[in-house]
């Protein structure tokens, strides 16, 4: 059933495999596998409640999968702990934002570097010549990826002050300086009118092309997906029905059902 | 004009004590968003183990690093043991946990080292020394000296590091830090460590100041009108509500009290801190909350 795409040949950067996970018995994902290769950019799509946020949440560590595995970049778990994600390269944002709405642009994309400074604490604290070096060197990081994003001129702004799409951009900005390996994107265009979904696919685009990122992200506007996503993985009631590229996808009778065709059971 | 100034010395140095014990609680409030009511506790506990060791005839530098050791396990404990099962409950149930430990905290300390009131012999005597004109007592500014570095030293560390902006994120949304790659049980367990060694110093200081007995844990009363003014979450704000309490507090106690018949030096920082809760409820420099209506 998985379409074979050209890359696949090459190892994956991120590989799933037979991953289940229930909630007191209500099965969130069933044997779910899916491999993702370096540079690309793949979206899961699905109905609601299909396991999509369930399955980002199993690869950064939030979730314990109750079986399978999870191979990242030579890591090879049962399950990912969040700490460990963190630090080998998995960067993410939430559907509902998960920002620290108190702290200004600026702080919040710095957070992301947190993993990234190494100089020590009392260097850091006394302000040595090693430690203002890179002190500079973060902050040149971060404003090139604040300019990537498009909002240098909202850094100083308190980000509970901000309108709804420029906080995703900030929660998209924090995870990039972070300069991950595998970035999850958890539906970054909710929300959005047309205008600022091109605009956040842009810069979607951008981050691929320009940092070499590869991107894994859940979006519910197939029109959004069709355009930006090398490769698409399906999900209904947390199996997965389609993996292949947009084009294929768009003409699969598993998806074409799952989406509007044969209804489910137990609707009334 | 000389008697002024030093009513208001005095008062700027007791301020400096209350900024002590407001301390540990900022620590944890940046943290966790939990208000430590136990506080008190740890600095009563702190104390009477420092006391009971070197009533054992330990010398005071082996006394003192014993204190510290057994502050920091039983800070790291109560972290780990109480309050991380609780993590993400309302800060009404945290509180309330911690209350709870207060009391436990009290318990055991009786238990371990029994309820006589000790001595707390510092090494420094509690004479006046002059200066311009000015006396203030040497175990005082020893005090204060002591509790502005321990502030400033910790100011530094949280304000303009790396561990100080985690601080902030696992404070601001766990969840978040989480993602980001902050490790939590790290984070809480160095701060309520720190708070712990904010007890101890807090609790010898107080200790010698006062002696060491029960009531030495009712000086959490004394940092909740710092903390009002100075705000929750502000280290400096400590000192400077610190300092503001301590020197309003004696003046207004010399100048203002004797119209009351005295004594009003007991009440009078509650009142300050009420009218700063009706003029500027997050406190001088405490983060105010920005909410999109």
């Amino acid at each position: 059933m998985p379409g074979n795409v050209a890359v696949s040949s090459l190892n994956p950067l991120l590989s799933v495999r037979d991953v289940c996970l229930s909630f007191n018995g209500v099965q969130a994902l069933n044997q779910v596998s899916f491999d993702t290769f370096a540079g690309e950019i793949l979206a899961i799509i699905g109905p609601n409640g299909a396991g999509k946020s369930s399955l980002l949440n199993v690869i950064n560590g939030l979730y314990r999968p109750q079986s399978g595995s999870i191979f990242f970049d030579g890591l090879d778990r049962p399950f990912m702990p969040v700490q460990e994600a963190a630090a080998h390269g998995i960067a993410r944002t939430f559907q509902n934002l998960a920002l620290f709405k108190g702290m200004t642009v600026l702080e919040n994309v710095l957070t992301g570097r947190i993993l990234k400074t190494k100089v020590g604490l009392f260097a850091n604290a006394l302000g040595l010549g090693r430690a203002r070096r890179e002190e500079a060197a973060q902050r040149a990081k971060v404003e090139g990826i604040l300019e990537l994003v498009g909002i240098r001129s909202i850094r100083d702004s308190v980000v509970a002050k901000l309108p709804y799409g420029l906080q995703k951009r900030v929660e998209l900005a924090r995870a990039l300086a972070a300069e991950p390996k595998l970035l999850l994107l958890d539906e970054p265009m909710a929300g959005m009118n047309q205008d600022e979904k091109r605009e956040m696919s842009q810069f979607i685009v951008d981050a691929n092309e320009e940092l070499g990122t590869t991107i894994v992200l859940i979006e519910h506007d197939i029109g959004v997906v069709m355009g930006l996503s090398d490769r698409i993985v399906v999900l209904d009631y947390g199996r997965k029905i389609a993996d292949d590229e947009p084009a294929a996808i768009s003409v699969d009778p598993a998806v074409i059902a799952a989406y509007i065709g044969a209804r489910h059971t137990a609707q009334a | 004009m000389q008697f002024f100034f030093e009513v208001l010395v005095g008062g700027l140095l007791a301020g400096l004590m209350y900024s002590l014990v407001a301390l540990g609680f900022v620590l944890i409030y940046k943290a966790s968003g939990v208000f430590n009511f136990a506080q008190g506790a740890m600095v009563l506990f702190a104390a009477l183990a420092f006391v009971t060791i070197v009533e054992h005839g330990v010398p005071f530098w082996a006394a003192l690093l014993g204190t510290l050791l057994i502050m920091l396990v039983l800070a790291v404990a109560i972290e780990r043991i109480a309050l991380r099962p609780l993590v993400n409950r309302p800060p009404m149930t945290l509180f309330m946990a911690t209350l709870g430990l207060s009391f436990v905290i009290e318990g055991l300390a009786q238990t371990l080292f029994g309820a006589q009131v000790h001595g707390l012999e510092l090494g420094i005597e509690d004479v006046p020394i002059t200066f311009a004109g000015v006396s203030a007592s040497k175990l005082d500014l020893f005090a204060a000296g002591t509790a502005g570095a321990l502030v400033l030293v910790l100011a530094l560390l949280f304000n303009r590091t790396r561990l100080g902006l985690a601080l902030r994120a696992v404070a601001d949304d766990p969840l978040a830090a989480l993602a980001i790659g902050v490790d939590l049980r790290r984070v809480w367990a160095v701060v309520w460590a720190v708070s712990g060694v904010v007890g101890l110093v807090a609790g010898l200081l107080w200790g010698a100041r006062l002696g060491v007995q029960f009531s030495l844990s009712l000086i959490v009363l004394k940092a909740l009108p710092v903390l009002i003014i100075g705000g929750l979450d502000s280290i400096a704000g400590t000192i400077v509500g610190g300092l503001l309490i301590g020197a309003t507090e004696k003046l207004a106690e010399v100048y203002i009290g004797p119209a009351f018949g005295g004594g009003i030096e007991n009440w009078f920082p509650y009142l300050l801190a009420l009218g700063f809760l009706l003029i500027k409820p997050s406190g001088l420099f405490g983060e105010v909350r920005v909410e999109r209506a």
